[in-house]
């Protein structure tokens, strides 16, 4: 018995490991392990109110012990020490409640038999004193944490789940319409939660049928899910499946009125249900609202990720959604004949400069961070002349609408045999990069200037420092070529980013590094090691200086170039972050994920300020619109969706694509939204028009109910095939002219 | 349980897993057996599900066996190695029993690496942009594949190139010009261009047939043209081949009647073509090929044919070329040469031609040396001759591809680095310790080679050697025969072309036309002479002769004379070609062509007068830029 248990114990423990340095940010062992542990159930909600009673206290007190053998296990005894101290904890109360805690997780694990359901779900719900009836089976097993938190235990009879199952469905059924809807949503959840506790359990047969069975009720957008569920039918299975491993870990979220709970509620009771109460109990969270049930429609669009809608009050944090002030800077004329003939220049210097800057450079945004608050590098004498560059050709923008659509220039890489996987314009359209499957990274010249490097330290030390010409003269004439390669990952490149001023280049690869090039010598100058699985995305701030990464790892960390250790970690997401992008203000990024949900986080805290569900798919693409306060996405289910920040709210469905949007971008100005996709589309959507129609009245904002119109056709300006090319990025010139780029394949 | 009614999905059987395990020399037992299946089949889904996530960030639709590799790899398992060809893998049945298998070919490396087929076109990867969509609401059918890249060979195309080789080597002249023209625009045959450059690396087993090598030559000089194609490594195949055509001494070449000067001309000119208009693919061949031209000239005993190569050779890369090769090499030379030409015996007779065809290239190789020399000092001297937009003659050059004389080099800093490739020529080279030999002393030795044949060919009036008011007394003439003002510039700028091209092939020599008198051709001769001499008069006036010009007509340096600002009246235009080549051993033998264009020129533009020229191959680099900006890399914005 001893040794059967062991080995899995073993192999928890190495995830356990694996999950911690995920979450060391704080360097704390202790804090980080409290991390992994689900937090009690919410207090707040009347949820939780018949098991309240002994319920928080003792389950606090098994985390807490939990956490104490984790951390002796692994020898960290001042760690144990300072603990058992904080908490209070005696030696032996510590040793007996172990013994005890190993014993009631064993004992559901191994017998059927119904006295034995000393897990932790039913000790929090039922009573206590079941808990102490057990001590005794303990035996000399070692008590692991991994014991504890395994929820799942025999919690009744496996040939009673299908009962339990229909007659809730069909206790929905009977329900009026309004209630349906909602309640309909505790369907998916319990559907996987009932059987992945049989298949724990080793009840194959009975998981099986149980999956044939009601599988094919469940929402179509859980097909995916449903496919990695049905491919696990043992219990070893459960053992390094990440999909499981976040069903176990997390709450998945449902947002239900007080009315359809309380019916809920009322039928479960009657029918002395415990088992689906258990579940509800266990791994759900009911977030309840006061008001009329929503609808289907509604409830659809919210739904659809992993662990459920977000929390209300996952969103209720203030964002500073608004631009920083542009500095001030002296925009000198716009061309040389007006100077000629306006001589006192005074006036004139001011109006070139309102025109381009708008209304921001006078007053502070009243929604804008403080412009410290995230430090942000100061501005270089070459930046600035970028800045005035930019206010330039800021003038000569044309301004897009309905009518007036932008051209599009198509940048098609041929012959790229090796797959093409990244691609980034630098902001001011001179460099195109691409990152590619044969781990290199391409640069390209857009425009006729060619790509130089700096000469060898030897040629350096030979020219004349004093000339006027000097940076002309450093660059090395016979290096010119019209692209360059760069060297260095071993892995396929997932993603590059150019930083502001040109002077850098990033990629991220499979091989888990991001690196940071220089494009004066083209050489690798810094590789970031930190993510220790592929790296997905990686994205520069638009001040340059801090950048972003998430990976396979599921966490997003933010560096700056000068420190080769994260300065911040984002931990939150349950599965993969496939995209980053930075806010334009450069406090918060959004992280996409395969988990299907956006996050917000905050730079400064690290917090997660805004979480967004309703994709149905992995996110691929992210925007930020220019003002700052909308935010797009989109994903493999071919849809793109738009958020409105500062209210945390869902406020456009813009349907159309047919496979995965790779790419999205807003206009200069932000009055077209691009799409592009692997459907081998770019499509435009009028953007102004999807912000305008939005109902933002006070109710909404509170309850985060939207209705969602049916638009997505009107809004849709136009659909551009390529040439058989899936389109992988999308970048607005300065002058707001489209250009996508993707590589061709026959 | 192994008779689901539904499968979900593929399993393998528990006879297989009981049967790698015997491979691996396990026995396992019935329960084993079907434990390890079911797990076996477990992680094969697991790992199929994790490959698919680095499918879509690959941004693909199709699972590769590298994405599930990688997925294998990330959950510390081996990887499958083998697989990982592009093309499908066969999947067989065996008809005996129930066996499925995947064909796996052994590979003969030796055979791989010997083979004589040429392997699949593999070209670089490029980015190409497209401008579409103006404006417009959308466009939804269909838009078809990127016409220009890189498919395995179709049927089509394979008809295509069987069609274009066989028109091209083939007897019907009009054919080969269709086939010449199509190859030269057609933007769909990138892959392609690996067969066509072997089928031109085919020269060297032609030598005999000069019609032969003449087409190969046009081919290569399509392939050139061909906007739509990236030439990228195998430019150097072409080079190799141009340069095999213009030195060898050819089996055609024992015959004194073929005429192999014609193909060696052409191959010069295809040479500076490959050089002006692929710069940047060629750059580091520049060093290679000048060494491979010394060699031959300074090897006594090549043929004069193989000389007379070089000569062009060195003539098609560029003034500085010559001035750092031929003209060094030139006393050693001479001497050789002289010999040849001072031998009047019978027997030598063919010799002596070859002799005097050499003389004659050299002649004119130096000539454009001394002037390209002259016009740089002078530039530098005077910053640019009174305003004048410099490389006025020069860009003329450029943008049409001349006859044999190679564009001049920008006087300053040559775009394509030719001349710094010279400054950093690796070590033990012969020009490492080159010093710049300043033009008189240059003018004097060669005139010592040359005498008056050299000095016939900068012929400057004395009115112009030191009196300047003569430019102000030219207008009156040079207005007439400058018609249409900046609409007949192009055509003016084609005209130093044309001389130079005459002078260069010294077998024409013979044109049948007499002294001009026609006023009008006298005028253009005028803005012939005028366009391709220059300013050099400054530093050797003294060494013109008045007798020796053709007429009493005033010339303008020509500069001035091009540009001058008012045209009046419709022109009646004519070209002259014409020289005379004067000196010790060619006694004043002229050669002249005249001719008039098919129509008044104020009713044709200008531009398709420039396509009427006869000896100009094509419009040059800048126009065909904006014709094929659909793919170009660089925006027209």
């Amino acid at each position: 018995m001893a040794a059967v248990q062991d080995a899995p114990v073993e192999a928890d423990n190495e995830k356990e490991i694996k999950t911690e340095t995920l979450n060391d940010a704080a360097g704390n062992h202790a804090s980080a392990a409290g991390g992994v542990i689900p937090s009690p159930p919410v207090a707040s909600t009347s949820s939780s109110g018949p098991a309240k009673a002994g319920g928080p206290g003792s389950e606090e007190q098994q985390t807490l012990m939990a956490v104490l053998q984790f951390l002796k296990k692994n020898n960290f005894v001042g760690a144990v020490d300072v603990l058992r101290r904080e908490a209070g904890i005696l030696e032996d109360s510590d040793e007996s409640q172990g013994q005890e805690l190993a014993a009631s997780a064993l004992g559901g694990a191994e017998a059927g038999d119904a006295t034995c359901t000393l897990s932790r779900a039913s000790s929090c719900t039922t009573s206590t004193p079941a808990v102490a009836a057990a001590p005794a089976k303990g035996g000399e097993d070692q008590p692991d944490v991994n014991v504890v938190l395994s929820a799942y235990s025999q919690q009744g009879d496996p040939a009673l789940y299908q009962g339990y199952y229909s007659g809730l469905k069909k206790f929905v059924e009977s329900v009026l319409d309004c209630h349906r809807a909602e309640l309909s949503q505790l369907f998916y959840p319990l559907f996987v939660h009932m059987y992945l506790e049989l298949v724990y359990n080793n009840h194959e047969t009975e998981a099986k049928a149980f999956f044939e069975k009601f599988s094919g009720d469940q929402e179509c957008y859980y097909q995916d899910d449903l496919r990695v569920l049905s491919g696990l039918t043992k219990k070893e299975h459960m053992k390094g499946n990440e999909t499981l491993l976040d069903f176990r870990t997390s709450k998945f979220v449902l947002r239900i009125s007080r009315d359809s709970y309380q019916l809920l509620k009322r039928h479960l009771q009657e029918r002395q249900n415990n088992q689906i109460w258990n579940i509800i109990q266990e791994h759900l969270y009911i977030d309840i609202f006061d008001g009329m049930p929503r609808s289907k429609s509604q409830i659809d669009s919210m739904s659809g990720s992993l662990a459920g809608e977000a929390k209300r009050e996952a969103n209720k944090a203030k964002v500073f959604y608004g631009l920083l002030k542009e500095p001030e800077i002296d925009v000198p004329l716009d061309d040389e004949d007006e100077e000629g003939e306006n001589e006192e220049g005074k006036p004139k210097k001011k109006k070139p400069k309102k025109d381009s800057m708008g209304s921001k450079s006078k007053k502070q945004d009243p929604n804008a961070p403080q412009q410290n608050r995230i430090p942000l590098p100061e501005l270089k004498d070459s930046d600035k002349l970028d800045k005035i560059m930019y206010m330039k050709e800021a003038t000569k923008r044309i301004r897009l609408g309905p009518e007036s659509l932008p051209s599009i220039c198509f940048y098609t890489f041929l012959n790229a045999y090796q797959g093409l996987t990244a691609v980034d314009f630098t902001d001011d359209s001179s460099l195109i990069a691409g990152g590619f499957a044969d781990s290199t990274v391409r640069v390209w010249s857009v425009t006729p200037k060619k790509l130089r490097s700096v000469k060898s330290a030897a040629d350096l030390n030979l020219i004349d420092k004093e000339s006027d010409d000097v940076l002309e003269r450093i660059m090395d004439e016979k290096s010119a070529s019209e692209s360059k390669i760069l060297y260095g990952h071993s892995g396929p490149v997932y993603g590059v980013s150019f930083s502001p001023d040109r002077n850098y280049l990033l990629s991220c690869s499979e091989d888990g590094t991001v690196r940071l090039w220089s494009l004066q010598t083209f050489t690798c100058l810094v590789g970031y090691k930190g993510h220790n699985y592929p790296v997905w995305d990686t994205q520069f701030s638009p001040y340059g200086y801090y950048f972003i990464s998430g990976g396979h790892d599921r966490v997003a960390r933010l560096w700056a170039t000068d420190h080769y250790q994260p300065l911040r970690m984002f931990a939150g997401h349950l599965a993969d972050i496939t995209c980053t992008q930075f806010h334009p203000n450069s406090n918060y990024v959004a992280t996409g994920s395969a988990d299907r949900t956006v996050r917000l986080w905050d730079i400064l805290n690290g917090n997660c300020v805004r979480i967004f569900t309703g994709h149905k798919g992995p996110i691929h693409s992210l925007a930020f619109s220019p003002n700052g306060k909308y935010l797009a996405s989109g994903a493999t289910d071919g849809r793109v969706l738009l958020w409105d920040i500062g209210h945390g709210l869902m406020i456009g469905e813009l349907k159309g694509h047919t496979d995965t949007v790779y790419s999205l971008k807003f206009s200069r100005d932000g009055e077209i939204l691009a799409s592009g996709s692997m459907d081998n589309t770019v499509r435009l959507w009028d953007s102004i028009k999807a912000f305008d129609d939005i109902e933002t009245d006070d109710f909404t904002a509170a309850t985060g109910h939207i209705h969602l119109p049916e638009n997505s056709q009107e809004l849709l300006l136009g659909t551009y095939m390529t040439k058989s090319t899936p389109v992988i990025h999308l970048h607005f010139t300065r002058r707001n002219l489209l250009l996508a780029a993707g590589a061709y394949n026959p | 349980m192994a008779d689901r009614e539904e499968r979900r999905f593929a399993e393998v059987p528990r006879e297989s897993i009981r049967l790698m395990a015997e491979s691996a020399g396990v026995e396992l037992s019935d329960d084993v057996a079907a434990l390890l299946t079911e797990d076996v089949c477990y992680r094969l889904r697991e790992a199929t599900q994790n490959s698919s996530q680095f499918m879509r960030h690959a941004k693909r639709r199709k699972l590769t066996v590298e994405d599930f590799n990688r997925a294998l790899r990330w959950s510390n398992v081996e990887a499958v190695c083998g697989y990982g060809a592009q093309d499908t893998l066969p999947f067989r049945p065996i008809k005996e029993g129930d066996l499925f298998f995947v064909e796996d070919r052994e590979v003969n490396l030796v055979e791989l690496a010997l083979a004589t087929n040429i392997p699949k076109g593999c070209a670089e990867t490029m980015v190409r942009v497209q401008v579409s969509y103006l404006d417009g609401k959308g466009n939804l059918e269909p838009q078809g594949t990127v016409p220009s890249a890189v498919q395995t060979l179709s049927d089509d195309l394979l008809k295509y190139y069987q069609q274009i080789t066989r028109s091209i080597l083939g007897e019907d002249p009009h054919l080969m010009k269709v086939a010449l023209l199509d190859l030269q625009s057609n933007s769909k045959i990138a892959a392609l261009l690996p067969y066509f450059v072997y089928v031109i690396s085919g020269v060297k087993s032609v030598s005999h047939d000069l019609e032969q090598l003449n087409r190969l030559l046009h081919m290569v000089k399509s392939l050139v043209q061909n906007p739509y194609l990236y030439l990228g490594s195998y430019v150097r195949s072409l080079v190799s081949s141009v340069m095999y055509c213009i030195l060898e001494p050819l089996a055609a070449s024992i015959n004194p009647l073929n005429d192999h000067w014609t193909l060696r001309d052409y191959a010069a000119l295809l040479l500076s073509h490959i050089f002006w208009t692929h710069g940047d693919l060629v750059s580091g061949l520049y060093h290679q090929i000048l060494l491979s031209l010394q060699k031959v000239l300074s090897d006594p005993v090549r043929p004069l044919c193989s000389h007379y190569g070089a000569v062009v050779g060195l003539h098609a890369l560029g003034w500085k070329a010559v001035e750092r090769v031929l003209y060094p090499h030139l006393p050693a030379y001479w001497a050789n040469l002289q010999a040849v030409l001072d031998d009047y015996s019978v027997s030598n007779a063919q010799v002596k031609a070859d002799g005097h065809k050499v003389y004659g290239a050299i002649l004119v190789a130096v000539e454009r040396l001394l002037k390209m020399k002259a016009l740089s000092l002078s530039v530098n001297a005077e910053g640019g001759i009174g305003g004048l937009p410099r490389p006025g003659g020069i860009m003329g050059c450029r943008e049409s591809s001349p006859g044999l004389s190679p564009p001049p080099e920008p006087l300053s800093e040559p775009g394509l680095g030719i001349a710094s490739h010279l400054h950093a020529g690796g070590a033990g080279c012969p020009w490492e310790d080159w010093t710049p030999v300043p033009l008189p002393a240059m003018y004097c030795e060669l005139y010592s080679f040359f005498g008056d044949s050299l000095a016939v060919r900068f012929s400057t009036g004395p009115s112009l050697g030191n009196s300047p008011p003569a430019p102000l007394a030219q207008p009156p003439t040079t207005r007439k025969e400058l018609p249409g003002g900046t609409a007949n510039l192009d055509t003016a700028r084609k005209m130093p072309q044309l001389t130079a091209n005459l002078n260069i092939s010294p077998r024409q020599d013979g044109s049948p036309h007499g002294e001009l008198t026609a006023p009008s051709m006298v005028s253009g001769r005028s803005l012939a002479r005028s366009s391709s001499s220059s300013s050099v008069q400054r530093s050797r006036s003294s060494s013109s002769r008045p007798g020796q010009r053709p007429s009493g007509l005033s010339r303008d340096v020509f500069p001035k004379a091009r540009f001058n600002p008012l045209p009046a009246g419709p022109p009646i235009f004519s070209f002259v070609i014409g020289g005379r080549q004067m000196g010790r051993r060619c006694q004043g033998r002229r050669f002249q062509t005249t001719f008039t264009p098919s129509q008044p020129l104020s009713a044709v533009s200008s531009r398709t007068y420039a396509h009427k020229l006869p000896v100009i191959g094509r419009v040059g680099k800048p126009v065909r830029r904006w014709t094929c900006s659909q793919y170009s890399l660089h925006l027209p914005l």
